[in-house]
């Protein structure tokens, strides 16, 4: 198994997708209600597995494009089949996975096995009959959309239209039609005249859930910009920025890498967005750009550690974030496979982890505390003893009901609310 | 990316020093603190030439943070230009097999290299090159102060016990900044050189990097962004021609 780079539900809650760092994309259904396994209920069990992306050579450049799954999203359902976009650094490509579970049966012009019937053989003609067969299900790429981005893709956003969709890299975004590979327009572009002059890079983007000309992007400095297509055909000029002030008294060397946004979400109201940095979570409501209106510490006992996770590159980790259905909670991934979940009325928070080791199936999970100093309480664990190899990047949480989805590393968690 | 282990405290709690001056002893260890990260960083964006492109972002963020901490240097007074003089011969082959291992093969290939180290050549015997940019302009203004600072310097170099690959990991910072103007536009813009190069080559091919440029109107009603990808692609026999042609030579 391979390392897990995305994971994403699809609109109905059923389907699960994973992409990992070999290019390849496993589909989890989940199970339907079965009066004589009533456990089952809510179980995800693979779907289809099918390889999205090959490694590729860039022959111009002399260098290797990833073949891994940087982003997955789904499209609304609009019939039996499933259509989903995945993309690696340079290519996006649209999916669809249909099922098959009926074969035509009694051709007149060819045999059970395909061989072409001797015409002089035909005495009568029939009409084929379906008849069922064991359910398969076929994923086919319908669309490829190449070439049209100089950098790393790091986003890609279905538009509420359900026809356009989004693809951003680390300097320009680009608008495409589902229905049209071969152009798509450059609607942000921040890439400097003199590469020189380069201090920011664009790190996630967003479409808004409802509105179809509005979109976000956030920035390795820590802004977020909020565009409207409506304004003029290139958004280099946003409509909102936001941007919380520094607060002076914790400045350091390590501020700017800290204040990067690794990923910017939409509630699902549309009225409020979430930002991910290093250390915290940052509720902004769209109407207020110049301070979030909430905040939450994700591993705050990391700010002392800083310069050891700066030399052994943590610090550039990009954490994921999601909302639950109904925009109440948020939940985060951290390192020794912990994973923090924020209620926004409550106030409460919680640190879970996701491991073998500490749960067994149907076990309900232990809260997790981190010691930051001086005694250490029994099942606390201290902070030098945190696993930074095991971080959870990658979470998404069902639409509807409360499971959630945890990739560590290349195993998935899936966990929901105990059931009575 | 290999994780290593944080067994290594490397300074954490830069925030303490506010409370801990005690005299003359906090200011070098704060000084020590800022060279070791300075060090680190300039070690970092020369391991960005791999076979993979490069993390921009990571890229830019780790410049960023070289700049920082090169701009409260020069503030300080304790920016040095460096004992380039004093250094000798001995730690320039160091450099420069440094220098070769980092660059890209295709950059090798059409002959940068050798432009770029007959360019450091110059600098190190002194002559002011031509170069506008303002790194550049900031590193000269603090070398007269730099002589004053060269016993401190001296001093803590023995007290760090660092001793050459401290001295060359300044020189590679040097060496970035008094090159001819591209190279250090390659820290980003490798990716972007190659293109630019075989622009000029092949005329009337347009690529991927100058869609952005286009006038907002023209996006959407010139079909000319996509006419040159499919022209790139045609292309690719002509330019795995022209690229053998570098390699050959």
């Amino acid at each position: 198994a391979d390392i897990i780079s995305t994971v994403e539900f699809n609109y109905s809650g059923d389907l699960l997708a994973t992409g990992d760092k070999g290019g390849r994309v496993v589909i989890f259904q989940r199970e339907q209600e079965n009066k004589s396994r009533p456990h089952s209920r809510g179980e995800y069990n693979v779907y289809s597995t099918f390889q999205s992306h090959e490694p590729e050579f860039d022959y111009l450049k002399s260098l290797e494009i990833e073949e891994k799954i940087n982003k997955i999203r789904w499209l609304p359902q609009q019939n039996a089949a499933h259509f989903l976009l995945s993309t690696n650094d340079k290519t996006i490509k649209l999916w669809k996975i249909s099922e098959r579970d009926k074969r035509a049966e009694g051709y007149n012009l060819k045999d059970e096995d395909g061989r072409l019937r001797d015409p002089f053989r035909i005495t009568s003609l029939r009409v084929p009959i379906l008849k069922p067969m064991d359910l398969m299900v076929e994923a086919s790429p319908r669309r490829i959309f190449a070439n049209a981005h100089t950098y790393h893709i790091n986003s890609i956003s279905v538009n509420s239209d359900h026809e356009t969709y989004l693809s951003a890299d680390d300097l320009r975004i680009n608008l495409w039609h589902l229905e049209i590979t071969d152009r798509s327009f450059n609607i942000v572009d921040i890439k400097p005249a003199n590469m020189e002059e380069l201090t920011e890079v664009i790190t996630a983007a967003e479409f808004h859930p409802h509105h179809c000309n509005v979109f976000v992007y956030s920035s390795s400095k820590g802004t977020i910009r909020l565009c409207d297509m409506r304004s003029s055909a290139l958004c280099d000029r946003h409509s909102k920025f936001f941007e919380e002030p520094e607060d002076p008294s914790s400045r350091s060397f390590f501020s700017e890498i800290i204040s990067s946004i690794s990923d910017v979400k939409f509630s699902h109201s549309g009225r409020y967005m979430m930002t991910r940095d290093y250390l915290s979570v940052k509720v902004w409501d769209l109407n207020m750009e110049n301070r979030p209106v909430e905040t939450y510490q994700v591993h705050e006992y990391l700010r002392s550690k800083l310069c050891s996770l700066y030399e052994n590159d943590c610090i550039f980790d990009k954490f994921e974030c999601c909302w639950n259905g109904s925009d109440s909670a948020i939940m985060t991934g951290s390192y020794n496979n912990f994973f923090r979940m924020f209620d926004r009325n409550t106030r409460r928070d919680i640190t879970l982890e996701a491991s073998r080791e500490s749960s067994k199936p149907r076990a309900i999970l232990k809260p997790r505390k981190v010691c930051t100093g001086g005694k250490r309480k029994k099942d606390e664990i201290s902070v030098d003893s945190l696993d930074f190899n095991k971080k959870i990047l990658h979470t998404a949480w069902h639409p509807m009901e409360n499971i959630i989805a945890v990739a560590a590393t290349n195993n998935l968690y899936i966990f929901q609310d105990k059931i009575n | 990316m290999f994780v290593r282990g944080l067994k290594r405290k490397c300074f954490d709690g830069e925030e303490d020093i506010e409370g801990t001056l005690t005299g003359i002893k906090a200011i070098p260890s704060y000084n020590l603190q800022r060279q070791s990260l300075l060090d680190m960083s300039l070690v970092k964006l020369q391991l960005c030439h791999m076979l993979v492109e490069p993390n921009l972002c990571r890229s830019v963020l780790i410049a960023n943070t070289v700049r920082q901490i090169q701009e409260e240097m020069t503030q300080d007074g304790t920016w040095q230009m460096i004992n380039t003089q004093s250094t000798g011969q001995a730690s320039l082959d160091r450099l420069v097999s440094t220098d070769i291992l980092c660059r890209s093969s295709k950059e090798q290939a059409e002959g940068k290299h050798v432009s770029g180290y007959s360019t450091f050549n110059k600098d190190f015997e002194g002559d002011q090159t031509q170069d506008s940019s303002e790194t550049m302009s900031t590193a000269s203004s603090v070398q007269a102060p730099r002589n004053l600072q060269s016993n401190v310097w001296e001093m803590e170099n023995s007290q760090e016990n660092k001793g050459n690959f401290q001295k060359s990991l300044d020189q590679i910072f040097e060496t970035l900044e008094n090159k001819s103007p591209n190279s250090v536009e390659d820290l980003f813009s490798e990716v972007d050189n190659s293109y630019y190069d075989l622009d000029t080559m092949l005329t009337g091919m347009m690529s991927n990097t100058k869609m952005g440029h286009c006038d907002g109107l023209d996006t959407f009603s010139s079909p000319a962004p996509t006419t040159s990808n499919s022209n790139c692609k045609s292309d690719l026999n002509e330019l795995d021609h022209i690229v053998e042609i570098l390699v050959e030579s």
